[in-house]
């Protein structure tokens, strides 16, 4: 029979319905307030009894919560309001000590029976809630030319253990190494050893009339490997920067080949956020130069803690920061403070092989900090952005070595437990394996973010409430129709977007907006389809019928082209165009299913094989009928 | 009603045109004299918005950044009278947003909120004009490229030209008006184009059904028939877009005022171009039946005299 749907057709359109109402629902439950502890490091083990400490410390504070709970990572408390959250906060900071970060939280209160079918709100982006963003640059140029700070030593170790005689080992410009031998029949001989030694080594031979050279630079693949090693060693530092920050749910994550992204929602101190995550700290060890040695291979350095100290270093460095895989703080057998450090393999190799040579020498560790000062140069005629980098060093620590050392070791004879820890402290946040600059930095108040709530959500109210009268009245029983087919599309909206874990942001309100304007298009398509067979004379059930069959390819062009569109936006935008593109894609998908099967059922229930005369498809202001 | 008089579209096919070009010419001479007013996004800087619980004077507010030492410091309104934007176009260092807070705090006899602040280095400006022109361009070309499949390469030219016309002209009115084009507006240009789409497939489709279907009329006629079929369906997908755009612009605050503006006038330039631009373009590349020639065995069917219904093809698809 015309117009109706199978019955299994049917139970389909309503389990997709009953789907997105059931994951579009725990966003109608607020978000409690709280506060959530977790460990400084992420050794540190989260349990009941840290959960019973903070439970303490707040009732003696005498601090009423909602509820607490302990989750793999972390302590959950909710409170009832702000200023509670903002008091249990400090107590509990207090409460914790240093090995724990407490930070603020919103916690969600998707009932257990919605959690366990995987539903949980949307995610809010920082215009919505508030926070910071910032855009970070690793400098690869840097992180290729440490990595050549090392090789430089270990080929100059490798060629005087080989008794190869060379004259001098330059860096060029283009960040290649340049070595000079007497004559051509020691340079490849030097360059088999290479060879063999360094397959990562692209080598050329250069002779001139008094010398022989031997031309070295890394090839692609070794490039680009330091360079995702630089970045991604680089994330795991901002990383441990970030938790060390106490913010409840950062961002800390990978853009494009050399960029980094951070975002800590909720946080407001700006300040302190950069001076920790830039802090473009690394770290050399180097032996301090004999007494008498030629100026030529020694470097003079002052001291972090006195700039007035200063001590003679070589130039030639035995590792840099990025070898130390962890470094601690405690005391010695003795009680004395001390810092425990740990190499990785390759340093561990290249420390043991320096200092067997060089024992009761005093061996130095370098903080290295790179800064960089921007200014305005005019190029051309235009004001340009330059960036002009320098490097500060110094000295923060100068100890005498006791034995040869190896994959780990400890420095001893520091003047106290405080000094101990920061050296720790910088050792391992000093770790990062290249400088990074901050290109974009975005703040977005707390306050701001729930009036950018509000006005969308008044914006998407009013809009669809237009939609609705305006449809009503064109297409009265037709327009209730496409009216309901177009709060289940919002409804699906929400559900995907919560379902598939997309961030809602300011832009992604104004894709849900624009998405119901143009989600009644398809309704809007069969409609005339329908009233023109209508006007040629066809019976109201044809009518239907052929109304939705032929308006199905027009509905589907149009929609595949705008699809196009917005996979192109998603795909070359950032931030908040990607936000649009996300709603309105997901927008125009649902629109497909509620407008064309979703009021297709509707029709077929109201108007399927019945008899009829005449459908209720004119506009209210101009009467029944045709 | 059951009958609907066929509009002559066409005959004023070449008054629509010669405004078409005018208004694009226009738009093209504006963006080379007065270029577009690009945000922070695209050329980096310093952003900073602050709220005031009264309504400072703005003249005292630039008096007292000058006095901290920001002398190219742009004041504005930014939707109330008691939001105030700063612009500086100096390069950024740590404190500059502490810095401007509490210079204006401290010279403020109420308090001062920071309500967001934005740096954007010049190069990542840089970057994302060049990824926005791409993205354009790329929007375009695929377009193209579907359309001309789907259809025929007269229509994907006539589409492209009906898109290139609605991104000129909205650019145009941005540069003409001097309004911020920043990275939202970008994106309501790329809807645009996704919505301009939209409206000359519509029109397309029934055009290519059109010619198919009806036997008699020149292409003209036949071109005036379906943009009159279409015209419902046209005007009412843009009222009800158009209404919720100005909900938008109304009520979705300052931050979304230059998305939602841009998109309005690019529902309205696109409703005319899908009408008068695409039509326009296909006469002009001499668009006939031939064309649309439809493949040899269903023009067979058609010959036989058999109706369009369901029921039928399967019949006489057999050998």
């Amino acid at each position: 029979m015309l117009n109706r749907y199978p019955l299994w057709k049917s139970l389909l359109i309503l389990v997709g319905l009953a789907l997105g109402g059931l994951y579009a629902l725990p966003n109608l439950y607020p978000d409690d307030l709280a506060i959530q502890i977790s460990g400084a490091r992420s050794a540190t083990v989260i349990d009941e009894q840290v959960l019973n400490g903070a439970v303490d410390a707040l009732s003696q504070a005498d601090i009423n919560t909602k509820g607490v709970e302990l989750t793999a990572k972390n302590v959950l408390i909710r409170v009832t309001d702000s200023e509670t959250q903002l008091h249990a906060k400090a107590v509990l900071s207090d409460a914790m000590g240093e090995g724990y970060v407490t930070a603020l939280n919103l916690a969600p209160t998707t009932p257990d029976w919605l959690t366990n079918l995987g539903a949980g709100p949307m995610k809010l982006g920082l215009d919505l809630r508030g926070g910071v963003h910032f855009l970070l640059e690793v400098d690869m140029v840097q992180a290729v030319s440490q990595r050549l700070d090392v090789y430089v030593s270990e080929v100059k170790a490798l060629l005087r253990t080989e008794k190869l005689r060379y004259r001098a080992v330059t860096r060029e410009a283009d960040g290649s190494l340049r070595i000079k031998f007497m004559d051509a029949q020691v340079r490849d001989d030097a360059r088999s050893k290479l060879k063999s030694d360094y397959g990562e080594f692209l080598m050329s031979a250069e002779d001139t009339d008094s010398a022989a050279y031997l031309l070295i630079s890394l090839n692609e693949s070794t490039v680009r490997e330091i360079e995702d090693y630089a970045v991604n060693q680089n994330l795991t530092t901002l990383r441990n920067r970030v938790n060390e920050l106490g913010v409840a749910e950062p961002l800390v994550q990978r853009q494009g080949r050399n960029r980094i992204v951070v975002q800590l929602p909720g946080v407001q101190d700006t300040a302190a956020a950069k001076r920790i995550l830039g802090a473009t700290a690394n770290l050399e060890f180097r032996l301090e130069a004999k007494p008498g040695a030629s100026r030529v291979t020694t470097e003079e350095f002052t001291f972090r803690s006195n700039p007035d100290r200063t001590a003679m270093l070589e130039k030639d460095l035995i590792i840099s920061g990025t070898s130390v895989s962890n470094a601690q703080s405690n005391f010695d057998e003795n009680g004395m403070p001390q810092v425990n450090i740990d190499l990785d393999s390759q340093g561990g190799k290249l420390m043991n092989r320096v200092t067997r040579n060089a024992v009761k020498r005093r061996m130095a560790v370098v903080f290295v900090e790179h800064k960089s000062r921007t200014r305005m140069v005019e190029v051309e005629g235009k004001l340009v952005e330059q960036r002009i980098p320098y490097v500060e060093k110094s000295i923060i620590s100068l100890a005498t070595i006791q034995t040869a050392l190896g994959n780990s070791f400890r420095i001893t004879g520091l003047d106290g437990a405080g000094e101990a820890s920061e050296l720790a402290l910088l050792l391992r946040a000093g770790s990062l394996a290249a400088p990074i600059y901050f290109v974009e930095e975005r703040t977005v108040g707390p306050s701001l973010g729930q009036e950018n709530i509000d006005l969308g959500l008044t914006s998407v109210q009013i809009g669809l409430a237009l939609v609705v009268i305006f449809m009503l009245a064109f297409y009265s029983v037709f327009g209730i129709i496409a009216n309901v087919a177009l709060a289940f599309n919002l409804l699906l909206v929400a559900a995907v977007m919560s379902l598939l874990g997309f961030t809602l942001s300011l832009p992604g309100i104004a894709g849900v907006v624009l998405t119901v304007g143009m989600a009644v298009d398809a309704n809007v398509l069969i409609f005339s389809r329908i009233k023109e067979e209508l006007r040629a004379g066809m019976a109201p059930q044809s009518a239907i019928h052929a109304g939705y069959e032929r308006a199905f390819t027009t509905i589907f062009d149009a929609n595949i082209t705008t699809l196009l569109v917005a996979v192109i936006l998603y795909a070359v935008g950032t931030g908040p165009v990607k936000g649009f593109a996300v709603t309105l894609s997901i927008g125009i998908i649902t629109s497909m299913f509620t407008a064309i099967m979703v009021s297709r059922a509707m029709v077929n229930g109201v108007y399927g094989g019945k008899k009829l005369t005449d459908i209720k498809i004119w506009p209210l202001f101009m009467g029944a009928g045709k | 009603m059951s009958d609907i008089k066929i509009i002559n579209f066409m005959a004023m096919r070449k008054i629509a045109g010669a405004m078409s070009i005018a208004l694009v010419l226009g738009a093209l001479v504006s963006l080379a004299v007065n270029q577009l007013q690009f945000g922070l996004d695209f050329t980096g800087g310093t952003l900073i918005e602050v709220g005031y619980e009264q309504a400072p004077s703005l003249v005292d507010v630039r008096l007292q950044l000058q006095g901290a030492g920001f002398d190219d410091a742009v004041v504005q309104n930014f939707g109330s009278e008691k939001d105030i934007l700063v612009r500086l176009g100096q390069t950024f260092n740590d404190q500059v947003g502490e810095q401007v807070l509490s210079a204006l705090q401290s010279a403020a006899s109420s308090q001062v909120e920071l309500r967001r602040s934005e740096y954007v280095g010049a190069q990542v400006g840089e970057e994302l004009t060049e990824q926005g022109g791409m993205g354009l361009l790329l929007a375009l070309a695929i377009v193209m490229i579907y359309v001309a499949l789907r259809f025929q390469v007269k229509f994907s030219v006539g589409a492209v030209v009906a898109l290139a016309h609605d991104v000129l002209i909205v650019l145009g009115i941005f540069s003409i008006f001097k309004l911020d084009f920043d990275l939202t507006v970008l994106a309501a240009i790329l809807a645009v184009i996704g919505y301009s789409l939209n409206d000359t497939i519509v029109v397309s489709d029934r055009i290519r059904e059109n010619f198919r279907k009806v036997r008699k009329g020149t292409t003209i006629e036949i071109i005036n028939e379906s943009l009159t079929q279409t015209l419902g369906r046209t005007l009412v997908t843009s009222i009800t877009t158009i209404l919720v755009l100005v909900a938008l612009l109304i009520f979705g605050g300052e931050l979304i005022h230059g998305f939602a503006l841009a998109l309005i006038i690019g529902v309205l330039v696109g409703t005319y171009s899908s009408i008068y631009v695409a039509a326009n373009v296909l006469l002009l590349l001499g668009i006939s039946k031939e064309d649309l020639i439809i493949p040899p065995k269903e023009e067979v069917i058609e010959g036989e005299g058999f109706e369009e219904g369901e029921g039928f093809e399967q019949d006489l698809e057999q050998p």
